[in-house]
């Protein structure tokens, strides 16, 4: 009975995480693939809750259904060109994304199967916190300080690019 | 099996217990707001239904459910239902690591303040979707400027709570609280507590940050097309949580359940409604702010301060 339950709120995951997928790429409305969008990030959350790492799945709600899909849906709601019309899809566009999607989910199948899986004895609670606080750190130092800096280029970029389209520069308000 | 019907029982008495207070208390904060509003504007407020007024929210409650459920003709049916209930349910779910007293908290996880936090930002999706839906311009500004400042705030609020975790050194939600069994955590953190306090005002969407529904300029914002009951959800999850806001406040700055005497539910539930007031009672006496600056006043004064506190923190406590 217990392991009934389990094995459909799984399921029930798994479902939410592709159904969202699934219509984060095929609606027409991109409104409602950024919310599609938003559904797999929940369902993929739920996941890791499967996979008893709360910190991780709290982290995946946190950032990225609620910063990153709400990122997403600004950039959507401060383009009207593409939040009036639903747009067409080129066919060369599609057939690059599938081949650029497809080789990276043969690369993640070529390290699942190749990766010698331990199954861990049964964990109790989630420390994964204070783990991940130390790893990041110490062991994957190079690649967090790397991430960073990727980081603060996206954001001079995307400020370069917004401020290469503006004809008049803005005027401070009075009493700033 | 009788172990899972336990199990399915002890969640199905939780659920409604949480909802039954959800509601009774959402019908106390309006009267409170209706009334403290009257007196600090030298009216009487409700006065009619019951002595002084007190039946005039239950009434109100009667009649928002009996109201005729309007869907205007243009909306997007489905994602327009749906935002209330999305509005809604965040609200329930952070009950669940709330912690009331020593025992009493649903669910003690490992990193509850974490899950505050991170289900606390969902809403601004149903925002969004109601905003969206309504296809009406006034929902969708008001809609585009709640998110927008929800999101400026959220990074004054993590991170003035931030340095009281990093005080504590732990994420779960009755470490947080009996970690201040000798003194409360306000007096080493003001600042802190007082960033907490501002940027958890505006993240509610509560005056004097209530530019997402506006009157004066926006109709209601993204509440415009809504009625009835549906109406009345985005109403119980405003004042669900001004409360929940009080309660994490409380267990992170004011000492939660701890108090002289006796320990318990009774100081939680004192601090929490005074704080309550207290977020009220500025509803009613500040004016609301411009945009600007109330996007000027979270980047260039809030964070910064919120950061360097944040700073000063950990500097003191490695010394």
């Amino acid at each position: 009975m217990l392991s009934l339950i389990t094995d459909l709120t799984f399921l029930f995951f798994v479902v939410v995480t592709l159904g969202g997928a699934v219509m984060a790429v095929g609606l027409k409305n991109i409104f409602h693939n950024a919310l599609s969008l938003a559904l797999t990030l929940f369902g993929t959350a739920g996941i890791f809750i499967f996979l008893r790492s709360e910190f991780v799945a709290l982290i995946q709600i946190l950032i990225y259904a609620g910063a990153i899909s709400i990122a997403i849906i600004f950039a959507i709601m401060l383009s009207p060109s593409l939040s009036l019309k639903p747009s067409k899809r080129s066919v060369t566009k599609i057939l690059i994304s599938l081949s650029v999607s497809l080789l990276v989910f043969v690369a993640l199948s070529y390290i699942f199967i190749h990766t010698p899986w331990v199954v861990l004895p049964e964990m109790v609670g989630d420390n994964s916190v204070k783990h991940i606080g130390e790893v990041i750190i110490q062991r994957y130092a190079f690649a967090f300080e790397l991430i960073s800096v990727v980081l603060l280029v996206s954001i001079l970029g995307s400020l370069v690019i917004a401020q290469k389209d503006k004809k008049t520069t803005i005027q401070d308000s009075p009493n700033d | 099996m009788n172990e899972l019907l336990f199990e399915g029982m002890n969640i199905a008495v939780t659920a409604v217990v949480v909802f039954g207070f959800v509601s009774i208390n959402a019908l106390v904060l309006v009267y409170a707001e209706r009334k403290v509003s009257a007196h600090i504007q030298r009216r009487l407020g409700p006065m009619h239904v019951g002595p002084h007024g007190i039946f005039q929210t239950i009434a109100d409650a009667i009649k928002l459910l009996g109201k005729e459920q309007i869907i205007p003709k243009n909306v997007n049916k489905f994602l327009f239902i749906q935002a209330p209930l999305l509005a809604f349910f965040p609200a329930l779910l952070l009950f669940i690591v709330m912690p009331f007293g020593e025992n009493l908290i649903i669910k003690d996880l490992n990193v509850g303040l974490l899950y505050l936090f991170s289900f606390a930002s969902i809403e601004v999706i149903a925002i969004f979707m109601a905003g969206w839906a309504s296809n009406n311009k006034y929902s969708l500004l008001g809609a585009m400027r709640s998110v927008a400042q929800v999101i400026a705030y959220e990074v004054p609020l993590l991170l003035s709570a931030l340095s009281v975790v990093f005080m504590v050194g732990s994420l779960k939600m009755t470490e947080l609280v009996a970690y201040q069994d000798q003194f409360w955590v306000v007096l080493m953190q003001p600042i802190a507590f007082i960033i907490f306090m501002i940027s958890g005002l505006a993240e509610t969407n509560r005056a004097p940050f209530d530019l997402p529904e506006a009157e004066s300029e926006l109709v209601a914002g993204f509440l415009t097309e809504y009625s009835g009951m549906r109406y009345a959800l985005f109403f119980l999850a405003e004042y669900t949580n001004v409360f929940l806001l009080s309660c994490v406040t409380t267990a992170l700055f004011l000492g939660g359940w701890q108090g002289p005497f006796v320990d318990g539910i009774h100081w939680f539930l004192l601090k929490v409604y005074f704080l309550v007031f207290v977020i009220i009672w500025i509803r009613w006496t500040f004016p609301r702010l411009r945009p600007d600056q109330l996007m000027n006043f979270c980047w260039k004064i809030l964070t910064p301060i919120a950061i360097l506190n944040l700073l000063i923190t950990a500097v003191v406590l490695k010394l």
